[in-house]
């Protein structure tokens, strides 16, 4: 029998890292994701695996690199403000094609903001830090799928030798859900024949990651390896949602804790003869370009529902290429447009009749 | 190639763990010296297989317990914007060995002020020569690490004669003893000249490194104990 529990998001991940055979949490406390580094805390020592708070965000994004070096699963979570001060690492970790995880648990921006909840990372987590990297950014929307997405990110990250972020939001961690507790599967992986374990553990063939691709070694095996790296992910690892979108005349798009106010709000719409569908990405590093392009053939609307002033749109405007109106329910509509409001779905059910 | 029946001995020779590359190093740079130090002391140790260096600021957990891993850092990764990360390695407990070069400036990024950097030395950004009022005053880390009790060796050493050579191979092959040992951080700062960093040729370099920073820098052991030590400690039942 599968065993079920109650848990909030932010230990959903800590159970998925456990699950995925995560040995390397190393993090810093911050609002909304303290759940989770308090639940590593408390297990990861219990399992012989290391627990490590560090001193900072950028400490703690160091050892992640350190870690994620000498090949084992490693992993950091932190919130929005201090997502900001892991970026140098990141993009680090980025030239040394380091397969890690990086949760970012958003809050209110920019700043420190708001302790609470907010969508308004989109763009640095899709987008990155200097140097033009790409990373694989997942969105869950249920504690299930937290659960579920961590363990993905660990095969994904090494699968392609890269790191993944997974991108909540205040509201998806502390929320519970009842979680079925279970192993995915998974096709085997590359062995990590790179990592840096001192010689003996590779017949005495020394091994060596480093951070200037442009100073040391061949800039350009660099960027084609990235390249063809990036152009298989988009090919293979794009992945979504959609509900009711066969007659639909408004698509919302939506990720996250406001997919789950959409979808309610696409039901309430359905009761009162409105058709709407709702497309949720999974995936919003790569992110369902084509199928969206491919659905404002029928559907002429689009509306995106998103906890901030407009970043995913930009996404969905790419997508749809002029093919189709698109409007925003954004931050400004929360219930109360300040840290604690957020989107309700009768707001989401106005805009959408509002919406012409 | 050093053959049985031959009656020449290799009496000195490239280390096993130093690999040949070009060195990228510039003529007079003594860079090069501690780099040949770490190799014999990792030959002599026999720890070849099972060492990791890392350079610049970055930290390892992960590798197994055998595992011997050092760090080569510089002026501005050690005592400047990585100084908060080496205190708090030792604040965790880490048993790390770190080789750290003072050569009074950023050699690297064409010779501007580090926190190292001596009272009255010009650089490209203190062209004045460095102002206390204005850009502070040198540090000493070697005394600092002395002080952190998760530190249990801290030396300060140079490499501008053979007597010198010999002492810092010794300190630095003690600082991984203590890690190999298992009982704490040891900490190893090398002073160096850097002559493009002082705009002066080699020989000269020198002299200035002998009057300079030996004056401002003292050499010798601020630490070497067998044993963390803890002040006191709240007993759980
Ligand atoms: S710049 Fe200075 S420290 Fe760097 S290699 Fe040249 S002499 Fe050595």
């Amino acid at each position: 029998m599968v065993e079920k529990i109650l848990i909030s998001g932010n230990e959903a991940i800590g159970y998925g890292a456990i699950y995925a055979d995560c040995t390397h949490y190393f993090g810093y406390p911050i609002t909304p994701q303290n759940e989770l580094i308090e639940f590593m805390a408390r297990e990861f020592p219990k399992l012989g695996r290391t627990f490590v708070q560090a001193e900072s965000e950028f400490a703690s994004i160091s050892m992640v690199c350190g870690a994620a070096a000498t090949g084992v699963r490693a992993m950091t979570s932190t919130a929005s403000t201090a997502f900001s001060l892991m970026q140098e690492g990141i993009s680090g970790i980025a030239s040394m094609e380091l397969p890690c995880l990086i949760v970012n648990v958003q809050r209110g921006g920019p700043g420190a903001g708001s302790t609470q909840h907010s969508q308004m990372d989109y763009l640095i987590a899709t987008r990155g830090a200097h140097g033009g990297y790409k990373n694989i950014v997942l969105a869950p929307f249920s504690v299930q799928e937290a659960f579920e997405l961590t363990q993905l990110a660990f095969y994904l990250a090494d699968k392609y030798r890269i790191h993944v972020i997974l991108l909540s939001d205040g509201i998806m961690g502390q929320m519970y859900e009842s979680v079925e507790l279970k192993k995915l599967g998974f096709p085997p992986l590359p062995e990590k024949n790179w990592a840096v374990k001192g010689s003996a553990a590779h017949n005495y063939v020394r091994t060596f990651v480093h951070n200037s691709p442009g100073i040391i070694g061949s800039y350009y095996d660099y960027m084609k390896r990235s390249d063809e790296k990036y152009t298989k992910i988009k090919e293979n690892e794009v992945r979504y949602e959609t509900y009711e979108i066969e007659d639909a005349d408004i698509v919302l798009v939506s990720y996250g804790s406001t997919a789950r106010v959409s979808l309610r709000a696409m039901y309430l719409a359905r009761d009162e003869g409105i058709r709407v569908g709702l497309f949720r990405p999974i995936t919003l590093w790569p992110f369902p370009r084509e199928a969206i392009n491919k659905i404002a053939d029928n559907t002429k609307k689009f509306l995106v529902v998103e906890d901030c002033m407009g970043q995913m749109i930009e996404d969905v405007e790419l997508a749809v290429v002029g093919k189709a109106r698109i409007g925003l329910v954004g931050s400004m509509d929360r219930n109360l447009p300040t840290g604690s409001g957020m989107i309700l779905s009768r707001k989401v059910l106005e805009k959408i009749k509002d919406f012409n | 190639m050093e053959e049985k029946d031959s009656p020449r001995r290799l009496i000195c020779g490239r280390p096993k763990s130093l690999m040949q590359a070009k060195s990228p190093l510039c003529s007079g740079c003594q860079h090069g010296i501690v780099g040949r130090i770490i190799s014999e002391v990792i030959d002599e140790l026999g720890i070849m297989g099972n060492v990791v260096g890392i350079g610049g600021v970055g930290l390892k957990r992960g590798l197994n317990e055998e595992a011997v891993v050092f760090t080569i850092q510089g002026d501005g990764d050690l005592a400047a914007i990585g100084i908060g990360d080496l205190i708090n390695a030792t604040v965790r407990g880490e048993k790390l060995t770190t080789v750290f070069f003072n050569n009074a400036g950023y050699g690297t990024t064409g010779g501007q002020l580090a926190p190292t950097t001596l009272i009255g030395q010009v650089t490209t950004t203190t062209p004045d020569g460095r102002r206390p009022e204005a850009g502070g005053f040198p540090i000493h880390v070697a005394e600092l690490m002395a002080g952190l009790p998760g530190v249990v060796y801290s030396a300060r050493c140079a490499v501008n004669t053979l007597a010198q050579f010999k002492r810092t191979k010794k300190a630095i092959k003690t600082a991984f003893q203590k890690q190999i040992d298992g009982i704490g951080y040891g900490f190893v700062e090398v002073l160096s000249a850097c002559p493009p960093l002082l705009n002066m040729r080699p020989t000269k370099a020198r002299e200035w490194f002998e009057k300079h920073m030996l004056a401002e820098y003292p050499l010798g052991e601020f630490k070497n104990v067998n044993e963390r030590e803890i002040k006191y400690q709240i007993e759980n039942n």
